[in-house]
């Protein structure tokens, strides 16, 4: 159980067996794509349950999880592949529309969906549906992003209010007597991303790539494992501290309340269209603006600094004045109260 | 006399080991020798203290043997060693002296900080005394020790005194070995010592007496940071709840208790029931904070911490209470003492200390009246001690600093004692106890670390006989805390020249203290069941090994099956143990929420004992009526709802019920205001079922069942807390009588030894934070001891967390020698 959740033990997953068994320089820095010259390469797989909920179902997640994948690579998303195992049985109108939100899905993020593939396993296998997305993106822009290029000082951004996605899947399974209004956050962030990229200064690398590191370090979908697991990898990565204060960390009323009520802390919910940008100091303005100036990120805030002590460590400050130390969750949380 | 050597003259080479240095030995051993006419030397080392002496058999015979019996009061003496070695004779004419100091091996243990004497009082007392109203006066009985020491051997230059030059006649007193200041390192004098100062909220100094200036600015209701011997302390008037109302809010601690401090013990008698244990306790050189009943005119209304508007002013209200209403604005000389309500707010009890450095003496006096004096710190952070970051960080919650210029090197906090009736509960083992070595049961192999749990957490190391309990360091989920825990290991470390190959740690993936272990490199990990170690640390601090009956009880720690346990009786001995029986689990809706919200798990609780309908009209539920049904929904989704047999959260559950809390700001808030409202009087018990399983299954839905009825009834809620306890008693017993005698003819579970049940094992140990429930451990202690059971109960290390790390380990020692 604890493998899959987004935190240490993934990592501990992918370190002693993926990575062990393919190391190459492309893999080595377990980004959330590969970049090689001009081209950026992806893959993801999506099984949610359920598949249909409030503002999307695992069709346009496996569409914009995969172009997001990409955009965080700096990549313009262009082709898709997807392959589909299905449950036996599993009925023809889901899948139906599945495919129309996944059209819908590659259409606004001005993708093609180009190859694909079909299996369909026995009854009881699969809940019902798992989808693999492929991607391929082009970068026209020779800024290098990197989880291992954060500098003390820089400022880190978070696009949106966060735990949207993550919170609304938890209510949709239908088991919380629960009527509050959340949708799903999914949405393709490359324009976002687009646009944020030229706001801080266009390209900064040399145009054959030179590992030359623009004004915005790193950008980041936070997923699995949500913000928090985000900033650790980043604070690990770079070996710096990354210092959150909480009263600026947006949260909508209503995930704030489903939080409150199911005890999680919502810097570890999943949100499907939420990214964290970390930013040098002096750019931090024109990315918030940028941000701020596209419908997705209307409610962009700068969440926190990075810092060079505690290297590795992710420190949240309460409004009580504490600092509270946001770690990487091993599996599920459980109390740690005596 | 001539050159020539006596008949029947021999000469002994003696080392004396344990807490020898800085308590006054060497001129101990001195003044014996003399009065024994016997030559030679004494002196201190890495390793404590060496003699030689030379003289007639019988007398050196008679020396050894008084040399253990009239110690002084602060020495420990672990080990004495003796061998002949040859005599000198003649060469050794020059009488009796003292050896200076040699550096050595490093194992040299370091004595706790030390209460001013009685002796030092009085100089601080006399005006026509040189120390007169000496803020620092100290002797070899006396004043800092642990708190100032950077290294060993304890010696003047290894201390924070070392920038401090003696004065001439100070010189004089440290040199004569016939003075109480032989050797004392901090000794010191207006004219060469520290000196206070006060300053104002911004750090910049303020005019004037500093003491009486610091005064002033308390009987003015401000707050004033008290440089101590551990760290900082903030300290306000008790009697003003004004200020003690705005150091709540400047401190974000909402409603836990504080200590206060009174001059001596009879101005703690006008507020607490001070018998002769308490006044032991009080007066002891360790100066613990001893938590005493308060004596009943002082007893506050206790407010049921309810959503507002909600609240029934009928079941809340203290007999008392009515009486004393209006007595707050009485101030004659006849009227006793009254402690502001906001000092330990719906307490009937009250946490009392004796001044223990001159400031604190001086400062008494000074205000004539008690004052609160508490952690300098935000919320859980451990305890500033550093003079800089006192500045920056209490600079927005004090008005005045009284300060001085001696550097304090580690923190201590201060420690706690609970007295339930004549029983000693230690809660926090810190300053005046810390850094102690408490005796392992059997020495360990290799030096082990412990890393000790996550909240109230400390670290242990061991080397030999020896464990080192750290002073209580604080909830690791803080980073200053955790930083505060890795400098203390690596000082730990070097003090006490132990490099760890084990280490020990617990079970749960996500405290901070596993995770820390973890990464460790090059040691051997050792995994210690959380409830495992409590009953270690209760069996280790008896000095026993098992195997027991343990009984663990407290709030969640992480079980072997991957569910919270916390209601747990296991077979155990210091190296494994069985689960041999358990409270029935129940889900904790929403996790960590549930711990805050003590009304979730009496949704849980409820749910469990009525299969989801609990009966209309109880008043928890009505209370949180809008909330109910969501929270019973996450319950039952399972969604961060782990499992957990926590007897912890079923106090937490009663009380809620009880409508004494539904939300708590502090750990074991709901539990003991549970405690404190029980009806004594009351011998009524709750049945509960123990069912013949293994592991055995203790039933708390007939309690819960039971307390519903009650309620229903309109039975007080001091009654129902107290049938709850005699109940929880009855259960426990018949559970331990099972586990030794076995289910009889009950089904065939007797004959299993794997399960621990029938195992014929006549000891029980009580340990985790749920013993600390003075209530609870005496009746039940007592049940157990007339069922023929012997009792261990926690001596010297808490039953909470703070003892987890020395129960890890006894673990580790035991599986060091066990293995190999
Ligand atoms: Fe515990
Ligand atoms: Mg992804
Ligand atoms: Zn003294
Ligand atoms: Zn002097």
């Amino acid at each position: 159980l604890a493998h899959g959740a987004g935190g240490k033990a993934t990592h501990t997953l992918i370190e002693a067996v993926f990575l062990e068994a393919f190391r190459n320089p492309l893999l080595e820095p377990l980004g959330d794509g590969a970049v090689t010259g001009t081209l950026a390469l992806t893959t993801d797989a999506y099984v949610v349950r359920p598949l249909f909920f409030p503002g999307g179902d695992i069709g346009d997640l496996a569409v914009n999880g995969t172009v997001n994948d990409l955009a965080m690579c700096g990549a313009t998303p262009r082709y898709l592949s997807a392959g589909f195992i299905l449950e036996e049985g599993f009925p023809i109108a889901d899948l139906r529309r599945i495919t129309a939100s996944m059209a819908a899905a590659a259409r606004a993020a001005g993708v093609w969906i180009v190859t694909g593939d079909t299996k369909v396993v026995e009854n009881g296998k699969a809940d019902g549906c798992y989808i693999t997305t492929a991607g391929v993106g082009t970068l026209d822009r020779g800024a290098t992003l990197s989880a291992a290029s954060v500098t003390p000082g820089d400022a880190v951004i978070v696009s949106g209010p966060i735990g949207e996605h993550g919170m609304t899947i938890m209510l949709a399974r239908g088991e919380l007597d629960l009527e509050a209004h959340l949708t799903s956050d999914t949405a393709p962030l490359h324009d976002l991303t687009a646009r944020l990229l030229s706001a801080c200064g266009g390209p900064t690398g040399g145009p054959t790539g030179g590992p030359i590191s623009g004004a915005v370090r790193c950008l980041r979908d936070a997923t699995r494992g949500g913000v928090a697991t985000v900033l650790n990898e980043l604070a690990t990565a770079s070996q710096v501290s990354i210092v959150l204060d909480e009263n600026t960390i947006p949260i909508r009323p209503d995930v704030r309340g489903a939080c409150e009520l199911l005890g999680i802390d919502p810097l570890y919910v999943a949100c499907e269209g939420r990214m964290i940008a970390v930013v040098a100091a002096g750019h931090a303005d024109a990315a918030l603006d940028a941000l701020r100036a596209h419908p997705l990120g209307a409610d962009a805030a700068i969440i926190g600094r990075a810092g060079d002590d505690p290297p590795g460590l992710v420190l949240l400050k309460t409004s009580f004045g504490g600092t509270r130390i946001v770690d990487l969750l091993v599996g599920d949380p459980l109390p740690r109260i005596c | 006399t001539g050159p020539v050597a006596r008949a029947g003259t021999a000469r002994v080479r003696i080392r004396v080991e344990g807490i020898v240095q800085g308590v006054g030995f060497r001129p101990y051993v001195h003044a014996l020798a003399r009065r024994l006419a016997l030559s030679g030397w004494v002196g201190n080392d890495g390793q404590g203290v060496f003699i030689e002496a030379e003289g007639p058999v019988e007398d050196l015979a008679r020396f050894q043997r008084e040399l253990p019996g009239q110690a002084p009061p602060l020495a420990v003496i672990d080990r004495i060693s003796a061998m002949e070695i040859p005599a000198l004779g003649a060469r050794d004419d020059r009488g009796f002296g003292i050896a200076g100091s040699r550096d050595g091996g490093r194992a040299t243990l370091i004595s706790p900080d030390v209460a001013t004497c009685a002796d030092c009082l009085a100089e601080l007392l006399d005006p026509a005394c040189r120390r007169y109203r000496h803020p620092f006066v100290n002797c070899t009985n006396c004043g800092p020790r642990f708190t100032i020491v950077r290294d060993v051997p304890y010696d003047r230059r290894t201390t924070t005194m070392a920038s401090f030059p003696m004065c001439d006649a100070c010189a004089a007193e440290y040199r004569d070995p016939c003075d109480r200041r032989f050797h004392a390192q901090p000794v010191c004098c207006p004219d060469c010592g520290p000196a206070l100062l006060l300053l104002d909220g911004r750090g910049r100094p303020k005019e004037g007496d500093p003491i009486r200036e610091a005064g002033a600015v308390l009987r003015s209701g401000g707050v004033v940071a008290v440089k101590g011997l551990g760290g900082y302390h903030l300290a306000v008037d008790a009697t003003r709840a004004a200020a003690v109302q705005a150091l709540r809010a400047r401190k974000g601690r909402e409603d836990k208790p504080f200590a206060v401090v009174v001059a001596d013990v009879a101005a703690a008698r006008e507020l607490c029931v001070v018998g002769p244990v308490a006044e032991r306790l009080l007066t002891a050189p360790a100066r613990p904070i001893v938590v005493l009943p308060r004596r009943a005119a002082g007893i506050a209304a206790p407010a049921v911490a309810v959503d507002p508007g909600t609240a029934d002013p009928g079941t809340a209200a203290h007999p008392t209470t009515a009486k004393h209403a209006d007595a707050e604005t009485a101030g004659g000389m006849d009227t006793p003492v009254r402690i502001a309500d906001a000092v330990a707010p719906g307490e009937n009890r009250l946490g009392i200390m004796l001044p223990y450095t001159p400031v604190h003496h001086l400062l008494a006096r000074e205000l004539a009246r008690p004052y609160v004096l508490t952690s300098g710190n935000i919320s859980d952070e451990p305890i500033v001690y550093r003079d800089g970051e006192a500045v920056d960080r209490l600079g927005g919650l004090v008005d005045a600093f009284l300060v001085h210029d001696r550097e304090i090197h580690a923190r201590a906090e201060d420690s706690v004692v609970v007295l339930a009736g004549d029983r000693e509960i230690p809660v926090r083992r810190s300053r005046g106890f810390a850094p102690r070595p408490l005796r392992l049961p059997r020495p360990v192999r290799r030096a082990v670390l412990a890393c000790g749990a996550e909240l109230k957490s400390t670290f242990c190391l061991a080397k030999g006989e020896h464990a080192f309990l750290s002073p209580h360091v604080g909830d690791l989920e803080n980073y200053e805390t955790l930083r505060a825990f890795t400098d203390g290991i690596a000082h730990f470390r070097r003090l006490f020249d132990v490099a760890p190959q084990v280490v020990a740690y617990d079970t749960h993936p996500e405290y901070l203290s596993t995770k820390y272990a973890l990464d460790l490199p090059g040691v051997d990990l050792v995994a210690v069941q959380h409830h495992h170690a409590h009953i270690a640390s209760c069996l280790a601090d008896a000095g026993e090994e098992g195997p027991v009956i343990g009984v663990a009880f407290d709030g969640t720690g992480y079980g072997a099956d991957g569910t919270l346990w916390g209601g747990e009786v296991l077979v155990a001995d210091l190296a494994g143990f069985t689960r041999a029986a358990h409270l029935a689990a129940v889900p904790m809706p929403g996790g960590a929420a549930a711990v805050r919200q003590p009304w979730r798990m009496a949704v849980a609780h409820l749910d469990a004992a009525f299969d989801g309908a609990p009966p209309e009209g109880l008043a928890v539920r009505a209370r949180n009526a809008s909330q109910w049904d969501r929270v019973s929904a996450v319950a039952r989704s399972g969604v961060n709802s782990p499992l957990t047999s926590s007897v912890g959260r079923l106090f937490d559950a009663v009380a809620a019920m009880c409508g004494f809390r539904d939300r708590v700001t502090f750990e074991g808030q709901a539990a003991v205001a549970l405690e404190q409202r029980a009806d004594l009087a009351e011998e009524g018990a709750y049945p509960v079922r123990v069912e013949s399983a293994a592991p055995l299954l203790v039933r708390g839905d007939d309690l819960i069942r039971a307390v519903a009825a009650d309620l229903l009834d309109g039975v007080d809620p001091g009654v129902v807390s107290a049938r709850f306890h005699n109940g929880l008693v009855g259960a426990t017993v018949a559970a331990c009588v099972l586990v030794r005698d076995g289910a009889g003819t009950e089904s065939g579970i007797g004959g299993e030894t794997s399960s621990g049940i029938g195992s014929g094992i006549g000891t029980v140990a009580l340990s985790g934070g749920v013993f600390q429930n003075g209530l609870l451990l005496g009746r039940l202690a007592g049940a157990l001891e007339e069922r023929g059971f012997r009792v261990l109960t926690h001596r010297r290390v808490p039953p909470n967390d703070g003892g987890i790390s020395f129960g890890q380990a006894a673990v580790a020692a035991a599986r060091d020698t066990a293995d190999r």
